[in-house]
């Protein structure tokens, strides 16, 4: 086969390596995407896309198991509810291949080279990828490292059979009637909270002393206060051990005690690491961070002429930020002055009730050297928070003390999600909180909270 | 703990009110006995409120430029011990007694003849004074919202801090980077110091841009002084002088030899205790001389009341440059004085009105001014008089000019006369009288020291 010569080689089409790989077809450069899987990578095939299709799904049908149980306050009665899960199954993948076919056409509408198959370094010029059809030689000038992650695995806990990493869970054909999750971290709570609203008994355990650690307590109440309404057994501070395929339990020790909870299955989401092995890093002898690639404010790796993006590249591994990130290398190899100073990520836990963090929490902010003043607003006093019969949450703002400036929002409540963009947009265009409160919010909405909190944070809240 | 309170000192006789011209302490500044807190100023004197007590400021009573009434809290000090304020013990009605004064105090000018008898007040020995008097503390208006309100003012006009990453929205960190501006050094003119697209505009004009020159770019900055203290006086008395007073301005030349002749010869024998002469005690005593024959030019014109006030004694002011603006010491009785004790007298007036120890005695009462542009050269000034007076004697610059002297032209030191004079009390025949008299005189200097 032919060698290809070329000026960009993005390896990994997932959200960064796609999205670079598109803008730099339309900045015009010469560009070769390589990747074994569909495109899309994580996010569209077994990750963001999937699960919330998932979430969604569990939430119609929890719904309508509630009217069919009767006593809801809204008068809704319906017959039984049932559910046939591999239906569901379908209609979930229905929408991964509609995107992941989206994102082809895409990258073909920019003109970008798809090479199916693994790629491996063999310099930081050179890759080799097997493909289907044989071994193919990509060169490039500049090459992009979007390799993204891959679930960690317990070492007691292989995945494989009855063990699930996300990817399994999500590929689930029928619903386990006993689900353990070990780690309850976000993507372990989302999933695990879908499955016990479709039916699972589920149990959720954590090795550390409380659910989502990565998120102030405060923001986690209410997630915890559901897990508990909706019958999952929360348990912290435990370590898991085994799993007994034939007993249908997964055994744990707490402290020197030890038990059991009743497993079918075992869904492993104890964090994600940087994908770093496989595809020749060994070659390159690129400086690290840790286990993530180190790289600098435009993404350069320490070898010139080669680009590292999204979750490879460290924290916070999200979809979003590898975009962001796959755009501006894009534009930087085209020649163009760019360089990363966003002031925040913002990030979204589809947990029940959702959770969004955008810029420093008050702990964060005050660590970092500011004095900051905080407030929250309770979606209690929420008009629209009450329609939805969600007023479990609030929303909450850091803002500097001498010139107000917003520094950081965090939220708690359903549906809350669609606020992201609303908070980190506030924070990235330098909002006072004078601003927020000064701008007309429309009612009756989730987002009148955000004013609210801004309102509050000044002294003088309308609604409380 | 306690608080003593510093009310504002009688600074002047009659006088109701002062303003504030400067803080020289802020709230929560340590301060000693004796350290300047403030400085005030009445009609023309700046007066230095110096803190009887040891500690803490509390409170401060005003913004620069508010008028305060005599009496009036000034500042509050926190200090160990007790402390003069009993006013949360016992609240007393705001009714400022300086209002009572204000009705005799308005219409009393201070005259040479009042100044003379005056009693040169120490502020030191007001505030002393003062501070135990019970406080006339309005109970509604404590001292924290007076801090609350001053941090929201800040706000708007406040800039980021130094090492604070610059705040811009994303479009402009966008065309910064594309411009290769680093916005780090763009000045953010927007709320919490955002910079703005405009911002980055007018960093780009001002010659960042590679191969701008600086020096041609627009500048659109208008900054903003608010006219206050000595300022606004002069502000103020200009406006009076100029839109009352219908000036009749005259130049004339004088032949300066003779008298730097003299000048020179007096200078190179004068004593060690004597002050070097310049041309102005001469130009003093020359004036003292012509008033002498033409007294009406050594007066106080009361227009309101249709009254000329016109002085015996000539107490020529001096107008000075200083630091903060124009200030006008007085040499007071000039007619009393030779040439020594008038050079001395000049020469210490204008030391004391630039170092600001000027006393309120020493810069009012004139009865006719000088003013001296010499050194910067200039052949001609339109002098403003100083209101109420009726006249002014400005002096330009003195230099070597070809003077015709009928058969030849001969190098001279020339120097002229700018005057200008009250054209309702003085016509235009008297002052060109009176300048000649002072030419006449200037050039042949002798005549300034003969009795008639």
């Amino acid at each position: 086969m032919r060698d290809i010569k070329c000026q960009l080689l993005v390896i990994g089409a997932g959200p960064g390596g796609y999205v670079c790989a598109i803008r730099a077809g339309q900045l015009g450069l010469d560009t070769v995407i390589v990747e074994a899987e569909k495109p899309g990578g994580t996010c569209l095939n077994v990750g963001c896309i999937p699960s919330k299709a998932l979430i969604h799904a569990a939430d119609e049908f929890a719904k309508a198991s509630a009217f069919a149980a009767g006593g809801t306050p809204l008068g809704i009665h319906a017959g039984e509810a049932r559910i046939d899960y591999p239906k569901t199954a379908e209609w979930k993948d229905g929408i991964v291949r509609r995107l992941t076919n989206g994102v082809s056409g895409l990258l073909k509408k920019a003109g970008v080279k798809h090479v199916d198959g693994w790629a491996r370094f063999r310099d930081g010029k050179t890759v080799h990828v097997d493909t289907p059809t044989g071994p193919q030689t990509v060169t490039a000038d500049h090459i992009v490292i979007a390799t993204g992650s891959t679930p960690i695995e317990l070492p007691g806990l292989p995945f494989g059979g009855a063990v699930l990493s996300s990817t399994g869970a999500l590929a689930l054909t029928e619903i386990p009637q006993k689900l353990a999750v070990v780690g309850a971290g976000y993507i372990g709570l989302e999933l695990g909270t879908a499955f016990a609203k479709l039916g699972s008994q589920v149990s959720v355990l954590e090795a550390m002393e409380r659910i989502l650690p990565a998120y102030d307590e405060e923001l986690t109440r209410p997630v915890k206060k559901r897990l508990e309404a909706l019958g999952v057994r929360v348990l912290t501070g435990v370590k898991a051990e085994r799993h007994s395929a034939s007993a249908g339990t997964l055994s744990y020790t707490d402290g020197g005690q030890s038990g059991t909870v009743p497993a079918d299955a075992v869904l492993v989401t104890v964090g994600r690491a940087p994908a770093t092995k496989g595809w020749g890093l060994e070659e390159l002898d690129l400086t690290m961070d840790g286990r993530f690639i180190a790289v600098d404010d435009q993404c350069r790796t320490s070898m010139r002429g080669v680009h590292a993006i999204g979750d490879v590249t460290g924290e916070p591994m999200l979809a979003h930020r590898a975009m962001a990130q796959g755009e501006m290398v894009a534009e930087i190899v085209a020649g163009k002055r760019r360089a990363w100073d966003r002031h925040c990520v913002p990030a979204v836990c589809f947990t029940d009730p959702e959770i969004v963090t955008a810029g420093l929490s008050p702990q964060e902010a005050t660590a970092a050297g500011l004095d900051v003043r905080s407030a929250s607003f309770p979606l209690q006093a929420n008009g629209r928070a009450m329609t939805i019969e969600r007023d479990d949450g609030f929303v909450r703002i850091v803002a500097r003390d001498d010139n107000h400036l917003v520094v950081g929002v965090q939220a708690v409540g359903a549906q809350i999600s669609e606020l992201a963009s609303y908070f980190a947009h506030a924070i990235e265009m330098g909002a006072r909180l004078e601003d927020v409160a000064q701008t007309v919010h429309a009612h009756p909405t989730l987002g009148e909270a955000f004013q609210e909190a801004a309102l509050r944070t000044l002294g003088h809240a309308l609604h409380i | 703990m306690g608080q003593h309170v510093i009310k504002m000192p009688d600074v002047g006789e009659g006088i109701a009110e002062a303003e504030l011209v400067e803080w020289h302490v802020k709230v929560g500044d340590p301060v000693a006995e004796d350290m300047v807190l403030a400085a005030v100023m009445t009609d023309k004197a700046t007066v230095e409120i110096p803190s009887p007590v040891e500690g803490t400021v509390a409170w401060l009573g005003g913004e620069v430029g508010e008028q305060i009434s005599v009496g009036a809290p000034l500042l509050k000090i926190e200090v160990a011990g007790d402390g003069n304020d009993d006013a949360a013990a016992a609240p007393k009605p705001a009714a400022p007694q300086a209002e009572d004064e204000d009705e005799p105090a308005a219409p009393a000018r201070p005259t040479a003849d009042g100044a003379e008898t005056t009693a040169n007040r120490q502020p030191d020995d007001d505030a002393a004074q003062d501070a135990p008097v019970a406080p006339r503390e309005r109970p509604d208006t404590p001292a924290p919202p007076a801090g609350k309100a001053a941090r929201d003012r800040r706000l708007p006009a406040q800039t980021r801090k130094e090492g604070d990453k610059p705040l811009a929205a994303p479009a402009v960190r966008l065309r910064a980077r594309e411009a290769g501006v680093d916005l780090r050094f763009v000045r953010g003119s927007g709320p919490a110091g955002r910079i703005t697209h405009e911002d980055l505009d007018l960093h780009l004009e001002a010659g960042d841009r590679p191969g701008a020159v600086a020096a041609r770019a627009p500048d659109n900055r208008v900054t903003d002084f608010k006219v206050v203290g000595l300022r606004r006086r002069i502000a103020e008395k200009m406006q009076v002088a100029k839109s009352r007073i219908p000036h009749i301005t005259y130049v004339e030349e004088v032949e300066m030899d003779a008298l730097e002749d003299l000048r020179a010869a007096l200078n190179t024998r004068k004593r060690d205790d004597q002050t070097r002469l310049t041309v102005l005690p001469f130009l003093l005593l020359a004036m003292v001389k012509a008033i002498r024959e033409q007294p009406g030019l050594n007066a106080l014109y009361d227009d309101e009341a249709g009254v000329v006030h016109q002085h015996g004694g000539v107490h020529v002011g001096i107008a000075t440059q200083t630091r903060n603006g124009l200030v006008v010491p007085v040499v007071r009785h000039a007619e009393t004085l030779d040439l020594w004790a008038c050079a001395a007298e000049i020469a210490r007036l204008a030391e004391a009105a630039r170092n600001g120890t000027a006393t309120r005695e020493e810069l009012s009462g004139s009865t006719i001014t000088i003013t001296s542009l010499g050194a910067l050269g200039g052949i001609a000034t339109t002098p403003v008089i100083n209101h109420p007076e009726v006249a002014i004697v400005g002096v330009n610059k003195m230099q070597v000019r070809p003077v015709w002297d009928g058969a030849q032209f001969l190098p001279a030191k020339m120097m002229n006369l700018s005057s200008s004079f009250d054209h309702r009390i003085i016509d235009g025949w008297e002052a060109a009288v009176f300048v000649q008299r002072i030419k006449t005189l200037l050039e042949t200097p002798a005549s300034i020291f003969i009795e008639d």
